[in-house]
């Protein structure tokens, strides 16, 4: 018997289904939340992913994750040009997907997102994908879940947006409108939306040093940031949030600016 | 005139045309030698793009001052050429102002004076915009026109370009205004035509002689209509031609969210079989079909580009506003995506030259890749699509990237140390980091 998953929500634990579990009762979920590899293994991102399923709870939801039978997407193999690689992970994923007759996806990595959304579908996996901001904005509207905003009024946000959610997909909207839900003040870097600098991490740059250079990307970006004083940099990618959290550490100003995802955000407003 | 400067312009005209056309098609031919690619479906939302972007130049207001300029001098260009109709039947017949007399005969001189004043009005804008643009280029500090492919071709390319079209409107600005005076002297109230620029240089001309202003504007007539021929056979050598490709670029454009990868097919086929229960381990590889190659996968030259990679190439217009947006190149990395798009049209006239003069068959053992674009350039793009989306014409120098690092990683197994411990890990561990599989529920157990 494997140990059973739970996480504390407010001082009530609850548990986090997984499409085996529940295929074992009989049941299917609406929706599969995929962690992602960072979602998973990642000490900072961790928080992230606890964040996303106590809005999918809080929500009432009917969700699931697949646990250890998710594997990387494939994103990071393809955009570094090993597309064997890619669609050997996208198979196999796929398979274990059509297997569980997932039909809606909601996950916390852009990359994930673009990759399940854009390049599954000729590879046989054809789900509706929703990034985690844009399943938060729809959850806001619809009142299934409420925020407070109160802790975070008079506060300064501004909004990193992600390559592989923006240009890469045209959401620019639905991170911002969840965000003003906070009753802070949202401030935009100078460049942002479709301009937005990236944060250095895409294009498998996560996983190697950069090129030799004058500069790191992540200074760059935590340049633009810091320039509208912002009391909160809000992101909605795992990675993101590593290159602006370190860029953040770089200048010393961990006191003054803290790096958080809009997930993060709306569950400490939701007091969830 | 006499039939002599007919014959002339008779035989420059033919001779301007023809030449263009021969460009055109060596172009043509060049592109076609890229790999297929279907970009002919969603025709609706294709024509929309190219309204939009190219017709509308919806992505040149990004940079509201250069975009204002580029606009007056793209506004202008069509409409004063609409003049040209008017000089080359003036050229072949030997009539003077044919359009004019023509239109006044039918009672139509007002529709004269408006549009002759209103070519005066552009040429003298166009004329201006043009200066400024040089003065942007050799004198304002613009990173992006001082990058490190900016060598000294582009920058004479540029700057020849400007000098061209400022030279073309002072010659037709200064005919018009000869004429005027010559109108003006002879208080010709049946002259065809409003001239509100020629008016104002009218004083310059105030003591020359009949024979003096007619002189000047023959000269300037024939400097004019010269110079356009000469100008339009320097635009398929030079990075002008965007004029031209900007249109069919945009049609073609991608029309898939920009986050999107293309999936390989040859890959396809191999990963499919390896998922296939039935399929026999061991069994022959089916013989490859008639008059298909044995496929690499990626790119290493420009023939294994598709033909739209190769568009965007002669589209570029080098203004560089995908490497001002481009992280890597804002950080000092050598990755520049301008460079990327000249280098492929350079190597693709290099590639095309060495065809025609040896043969279909000829190697020159040279490649774009490594030859012209060095793996550290491939390595630093991060995939954010910021150059793809500051293109004014939809090139998508990203695609280009992508097609060379599938080479240098597929054909070549020249990864970077750290990627390739990467690549295990994904293959082992089912994750880009060396976590067992079995560890990737454990977020949830901690709390």
């Amino acid at each position: 018997m494997p140990q059973e998953h739970y996480i504390a929500i407010m001082s009530e634990p609850i548990e986090v289904p997984t499409m085996a579990g529940l295929m074992a009762k009989g049941e299917s979920p609406e929706i599969l939340f995929w962690v992602g590899c960072a979602g998973s293994f990642d000490d900072r991102a961790r928080k992230i992913t606890k964040a996303i399923v106590r809005i999918l709870h809080k929500a009432g939801l009917s969700y699931a994750v697949l646990g250890t039978e998710e594997m990387c997407s494939g994103d990071p193999a393809k955009r570094a040009g090993n597309e064997f690689l890619f669609q050997m992970q996208a198979m196999q994923n796929i398979q274990v997907m059509n297997g569980y007759n997932v039909k809606k996806i909601v996950t916390g990595c852009p990359h994930c997102f673009n990759t399940i959304k854009n390049e599954y579908p000729e590879l046989g996996g054809s789900y509706e994908v929703v990034h985690h901001t844009q399943l938060i904005n729809d959850l806001l509207r619809s009142g299934k879940i409420r925020v407070a905003g109160g802790s975070f009024k008079g506060k300064k946000i501004t909004f990193h947006d992600p390559c592989y959610l923006g240009r890469g997909n045209d959401e620019y909207e639905a991170p911002r409108e969840v965000l003003q839900k906070l009753d802070a003040g949202l401030v935009e870097m100078k460049r942002c939306r479709a301009k937005g600098l990236c944060c250095g991490a895409g294009g498998a740059q996560m996983f190697k040093e950069a090129e030799k250079g004058n500069k790191e990307v992540n200074i760059e970006r935590t340049e633009d940031a810091l320039e509208v004083k912002p009391d909160i940099i809000a992101t909605g990618c795992p990675f993101c949030n590593t290159m602006m959290t370190d860029g953040i550490k770089n200048f010393g100003k961990e006191k003054e600016t803290e790096v958080f995802d809009v997930a993060e955000l709306i569950a400490q407003a939701g007091e969830l | 005139m006499d039939y002599l400067s007919q014959i002339i312009f008779g035989v420059v005209f033919l001779a301007a045309l023809s030449f263009f056309i021969y460009n055109v098609r060596r172009i043509r031919n060049n592109i076609r030698l890229g790999k297929n690619i279907n970009r002919s479906d969603h025709k609706k939302e294709r024509w929309r793009v190219m309204f939009r972007v190219a017709l509308g130049q919806s992505k040149m207001k990004a940079r509201p001052l250069a975009g204002f300029l580029h606009l007056i001098v793209y506004v202008g260009f069509l409409v004063v050429n609409i003049e040209l109709l008017e000089i080359v039947v003036d050229g072949l017949s030997g009539s003077e102002r044919s359009l004019g007399h023509w239109l006044m005969r039918w009672n139509l001189g007002p529709v004269y004076d408006f549009l002759i004043a209103t070519f005066e009005i552009f040429a003298l804008l166009v004329l201006v915009a043009c200066v400024l643009f040089l003065l942007r280029r050799n004198v304002a500090k613009i990173r992006r026109f001082h990058l490190s492919e900016m060598t000294r071709w582009p920058k004479s390319d540029a700057n020849l370009i400007l000098i061209f079209e400022i030279v073309l409107m002072a010659a037709f600005l200064l005919m018009d205004a000869a004429d005027y005076s010559l109108y003006a002297n002879s208080n010709g109230a049946d002259a065809p035509g409003m001239y509100p620029v020629s008016a104002l240089l009218h004083p310059l001309f105030a003591g020359s002689d009949v024979f003096t202003l007619q002189t000047i504007s023959h000269v300037c007539w024939w400097i004019h209509i010269v110079g356009i021929f000469v100008f339009l056979n320097y635009i398929p050598f030079s990075k002008h031609f965007h004029i031209i490709l900007a249109f069919p670029n945009t049609f073609f454009s991608n029309l898939w969210p920009k986050g999107r990868f293309t999936n390989m097919e040859n890959v396809k086929k191999e990963v499919e079989l390896m998922f296939d229960p039935n399929a026999d381990p061991y069994a022959t590889p089916a013989p490859a079909e008639e008059g298909t190659e044995p496929g690499s996968f990626g790119a290493k030259d420009v023939t294994d580009l598709t033909w739209k990679q190769l568009l965007d190439a002669y589209t570029c217009t080098e203004c560089g506003r995908c490497s001002s947006e481009c992280p890597a190149n804002l950080t000092g990395k050598l990755l520049s995506p301008r460079k990327i798009m000249m280098d492929t049209r350079d190597r693709l006239e290099e590639v095309g030259r060495n065809k025609r003069k040896n043969g279909a068959n000829h190697d020159d053992g040279k490649s774009l890749l490594h030859h012209h674009i060095t793996k550290e350039e491939l390595w630093a793009c991060t995939s954010c699509n910021a150059c793809t989306q500051a293109c004014p014409v939809n090139i998508d120098p990203l695609s280009i990237i992508v097609d060379l690092r599938r080479y240098l990683v597929m054909e070549e197994s020249q990864a970077p140390p750290e990627l390739t411990v990467m690549f295990n890990n994904i293959e082992n561990n089912g994750a880009p980091w060396a976590f067992p599989q079995a560890d990737r529920f454990k977020w949830a157990e901690d709390d």
